[in-house]
């Protein structure tokens, strides 16, 4: 008799709930009619979200005082709670678009995976050994990549699976190794004991243990598409169907963003210094790539892609100060991109969906004058990226910023300034497109005959998403409350 | 509704209004009616608001003050003081009066349209009224999303250039505004304009005053302006030099005098000979212009290099000349350019070649033009000769060679705006001028004589402004002292 450690079940009541979604909606692949399939998988992918959000409220109400449960393998805490919050909200509203933008086949697996990577995200989040960090990364990330391809008669959608499936793999095996190095080291694989062991044995700057953290951060650094472990996002972003590329854009920059905060701060405090530098070193890079890249895109999903990577540069900004402050900047900033980016590219989603092509500069022109509340949507998104004040973005960069003052790097906060004048360059290029560019000069777009689809679920994920875009510049002391008592998990 | 929240509705009424034109599927008709009424209601508070501020008074009025974000000590902290609120009289007649001209002429897409100038509106008061960094720096950038796209999306055929620039060149200063905002902040542990303590840094100075130098424009921070002002539809130009400019130069006196105190008399010399700068070559410049709003537009830029040589003349009387300056421009800009607007609608062109001799059988266009522009070049008597002369006087007060700066300027403005008169009014008959061409109609009598009207009201009694802007009538202590 295998003996099994005591397991807290409410602690993982969130994954369970996705789980137990993600096997409803694929029992219903066989047992429900073709007809009303979609219906079904939609309704178990929206109820099972639901549920798995008000499991992570409950959990974050719960868990005041963080600890580890199930064999010190999961981190029961609100740091865990309200990330579980967010990835689950994004996954709602994946729910949501996807309902009239995935194609008649395979409905229903593409909503049980959706539901599986959720579950494995929640769980990502949650780790607290080098063992359960890999499993949910592979977990998540496989059912990433079988949804990337889920369109395989696209050839585009093929290629994207396959190119994600190959650099994500070189990502995990980048982390799989580096923990290894890290077990080599300190002999432990929980974070919290790796600290400890450090600490006793004055492993400080241990050759091993610091290539093991270094390839730790470069695999990390491929899941949160930051440069210079970007190269797959833009062709992923472009080849993946589009609901599916807002969820990617959002949930996993969340999930492996709160997840490296946590390693960094709980296994690594001895080398703040190191991975404090090196962050802030990516974070340089990816703004860097991330904005000069996309002013020379066409593409509109691919100018995305890399505001995307853009934005995991000033994600990381509060992340290298390594800071109380940084981390609550951090979380409240995920916030609000969350939000930004899943409801840009579901707006693509729409328009895609109108025009049968890919939507480029040219072809959006006009757009926000036929589709008012998607144009302005848009807008306030394209804005709220470039740090207007037109949503909680702003309030999101000037955290940031903050953050990597209050650590003293003045130098920190011009690079992001001076980052952000660049993006507005394309970010606006994206608004002229929607407003200003004449229709008449680039030829009526191809649009299928008859007026454009009703939508209504995709316009209730992007009111959903303008929402908390919107009101997270109004309810910023609410919202700070919240990352501050998470943050309070990390042991500042 | 307490007296202190009417600065708050004043920004959050025709922001609300805004959501409201945006969201209902009202009529063209209703769509503009409901913007021009909210305008009327936001002169009406404001009046509310003058009738009931004690200008004797030191310290902030009409002040709210709420926790925005609490551990970085950022509030939602507004109110005003004399100066502010004369500039917030400016924003809401000047905006009242361009909402009236947008409906007049009909624009398209009448929804988007009064809601962006509604935002604008809302935002603008924002900026005058703000005692947060942080709060102001938010009015001060949302204050370009709707110009940007009324530029646009109305404007001219040169408007994709004309908005990347403005927005490319104003978004740099306030960057840079943005970077010295957290550090300043940050250091003082306090975003709060009225607690905040003066600062010695000239860096975090030159990164404010950057960002208003662009905004007013200085010289050589202009590059901008001209596309701008050219190619927004006229009632947006008008905006945006009458109002949107004052921004700039509303934030010298706020916050980069003010607050920096030391740092203003160290760069002082600099400052103002870039001042002086704008003024002569914009000067210049207008009386080279070939057209109606080229002229308007560089002698907008002429009177902001004016006014910041009054503000940091550092004497009495520049500040009072440098707040009347800002409003007898304001009003006098945004009067000549709906009247720019006036006239391109009836010949099609501002291009002084082809216009001429408009004054025969348009009695009203010729008289408003004529007083627009008299006013305009400061001739004696007028609210623009009361504000430039105390300007001058406290140049002088400096160093007597800025009073003779100055004086070349006035002549220089003599020169364009007769220059600007004759060729639109009087010389030969310009070839895009028809017979049936029309005088100006009673609606647009009804936007721009009430602009005149209160002008001249200021020319009687420029004390009303000038007298009433710091406490105890005595700027150079006031700011010393913070305004507290």
């Amino acid at each position: 008799m295998i003996a099994t450690p005591h397991v807290d079940w409410f602690a993982i009541s969130t994954i369970l709930v996705l789980l137990g979604a993600a096997g409803i909606a694929l029992l219903g692949a066989v047992l429900v009619p073709q007809r009303w399939r979609r219906a079904f998988a939609a309704t178990v992918a929206v109820l099972g979200s639901a549920g798995a959000i008000v499991a992570a409220v409950w959990l974050y109400v719960d868990s005041a005082s963080g600890h580890r449960v199930i064999a010190d393998g999961f981190y029961r805490d609100r740091w865990t709670a309200l990330a579980q919050v967010i990835i689950c909200a994004i996954a709602l509203a994946t729910a949501l678009i996807s309902v009239e933008h995935i194609p008649e086949e395979h409905v229903s697996e593409f909503f049980a995976l959706l539901l599986a990577s959720t579950a494995g995200m929640a769980f990502f989040v949650g780790a607290a050994n080098l063992m359960t960090l890999f499993l949910s990364l592979e977990w998540f990330s496989i059912a990433l990549y079988v949804m990337c391809a889920i369109d395989y008669d696209r050839e585009g959608s093929l290629e994207a699976g396959l190119k994600y499936l190959i650099v994500g793999s070189f990502g995990s095996a980048s982390l799989l190794f580096g923990s290894a190095l890290v077990y080599g080291a300190t002999n432990h694989i929980g974070f919290a004991e790796i600290a400890q062991a450090v600490a006793q044995h004055g492993l400080h700057g241990d050759l091993l243990l610091v290539l093991g953290l270094a390839m730790i951060i470069a695999g990390l650094g491929f899941k949160m598409s930051a440069a210079p472990f970007h190269m797959w996002t833009p062709d992923v972003y472009e080849g993946a169907p589009t609901p599916l590329t807002a969820f990617m854009s959002s949930a996993t920059k969340v999930a492996a963003l709160v997840l490296t905060l946590r390693l960094m701060r709980t296994a690594f405090p001895q080398e703040t210094h190191l991975w404090s530098w090196a962050f802030a070193g990516i974070a340089v890079a990816s703004l860097v790539i991330g904005n000069f890249a996309a002013l020379v895109q066409r593409n509109v999903k691919r100018i995305l892609a890399y505001s995307s990577v853009s934005h995991a540069g000033f994600l990381l900004i509060g992340l290298s100060a390594g800071t109380a402050l940084g981390a609550r900047a951090m979380m409240f900033y995920l916030v609000p991109y969350a939000a930004m980016a899943f409801g840009s590219f579901a707006i693509i989603a729409a328009r895609e969906r109108e025009l049968g092509e890919a939507v480029t500069l040219e072809n959006l022109a006009g757009f926000g004058w036929e589709r008012p509340f998607l144009g302005v949507a848009m807008w306030f998104f394209m804005f709220g990226f470039a740090g207007l004040p037109l949503g909680g973005g702003f309030i999101g960069k000037f955290y940031v910023l903050s953050a990597a003052y209050e650590h003293g790097w003045t130098w920190l906060v011009i690079v992001g300034v001076l980052a952000t004048l660049v993006s507005l360059y394309y970010y606006l290029g994206i608004v002229r497109a929607l407003y200003v560019r004449p229709a008449a000069t680039v030829g009526a777009p191809a649009i299928a005959g008859g007026s454009p689809a009703r939508e209504p679920f995709l316009h209730a994920a992007v009111g959903l998403a303008l929402t908390v875009s919107i009101g997270s510049l109004f309810a910023v002391g609410p919202l700070i409350t919240l990352a501050r008592h998470a943050a309070a998990s990390l042991l500042f | 509704m307490s007296i202190a929240s009417f600065t708050s509705v004043l920004i959050w009424l025709p922001m609300a209004a805004a959501v409201v034109v945006w969201i209902l599927p009202l009529s063209r008709y209703a769509t503009g009616s409901l913007a021009v009424l909210v305008s009327l209601v936001e002169v009406g508070l404001w009046i509310e608001q003058t009738v009931r501020f004690d200008f004797h008074r030191s310290g902030l009025q009409m002040s709210q003050d709420t926790p925005w974000i609490k551990d970085l000590h950022v509030s939602y902290h507004v109110g005003e003081y004399g100066f502010s609120l004369w500039l917030v009289g400016l924003t809401v007649i000047a905006m009242t009066a361009c909402i009236g001209y947008g409906y007049w002429v009909g624009r398209d897409h009448p929804r988007a349209y009064f809601g962006l100038m509604l935002f604008l509106t809302g935002a603008t008061v924002g900026v005058f009224v703000s005692q947060d960094l942080l709060l102001f720096y938010a009015f001060f950038e949302a204050m370009l999303i709707p110009l940007y796209v009324l530029i646009g999306v109305w404007g001219g055929p040169g408007r994709l250039g004309a908005m990347v620039k403005l927005l490319l060149y104003t978004m740099a200063g306030s960057l840079v505004m943005l970077a010295a905002i957290i550090v300043y902040g940050l250091k003082v542990h306090t975003f709060d304009l009225v607690d905040s303590p003066t600062s010695y840094s000239r860096w975090l100075f030159l990164g404010f005053m950057l960002a208003f130098a662009i905004k007013a424009p200085l010289f050589p921070f202009h590059g901008w302006l001209p596309d701008s002002y050219r190619e927004a539809p006229p009632e947006v130009t008008a905006v945006l030099s009458g109002v949107i400019a004052k921004a700039g130069t509303y934030g010298m006196l706020r916050i980069a005098i003010t607050k920096f105190p030391d740092p203003a008399g160290f760069y002082r010399t600099s400052i103002m000979a870039l001042a002086a700068a704008a003024l002569i070559y914009g000067s210049i410049l207008a009386f080279r212009a070939p057209d109606f709003r080229g002229v308007v537009a560089y002698s907008s830029m002429a009177q902001s290099g004016l006014i910041a040589l009054g503000l940091f003349s550092g004497t009495g009387l520049g500040y009072d000349g440098a707040v009347l300056q800002m409003v007898a421009h304001g009003l006098v800009s945004v009067s000549l350019f709906l009247i720019a607007g006036a006239v391109e609608r009836r010949t099609s062109t501002g291009e002084f070649k082809l216009l001429g001799g408009m004054a025969k059988g348009r009695p009203a266009l010729a008289t408003l033009l004529m007083a627009t522009g008299v006013i305009s070049l400061a001739v004696p008597g007028s609210a623009s000769f009361a504000g430039e002369f105390l300007i001058l006087a406290g140049a002088y007060q400096r160093a007597w060679w800025w009073a003779v700066i100055g004086g070349v300027s006035i002549v220089l403005a003599a020169m364009y705006m007769l220059r600007l008169i004759s060729a639109v009014l009087h010389d030969a008959r310009g070839s895009t001028v028809s017979d049936t061409a029309l005088d100006l109609r009673p609606g647009e009598l009804a936007l721009v004589v009430p602009l005149v009207g209160v002008l001249l009201a200021l020319s009687v009694w420029p004390a009303a402004i000038s007298h009433h802007s710091f406490a105890g009538d005595n700027p150079a202590t006031a700011i010393k002292a913070q305004f507290k």
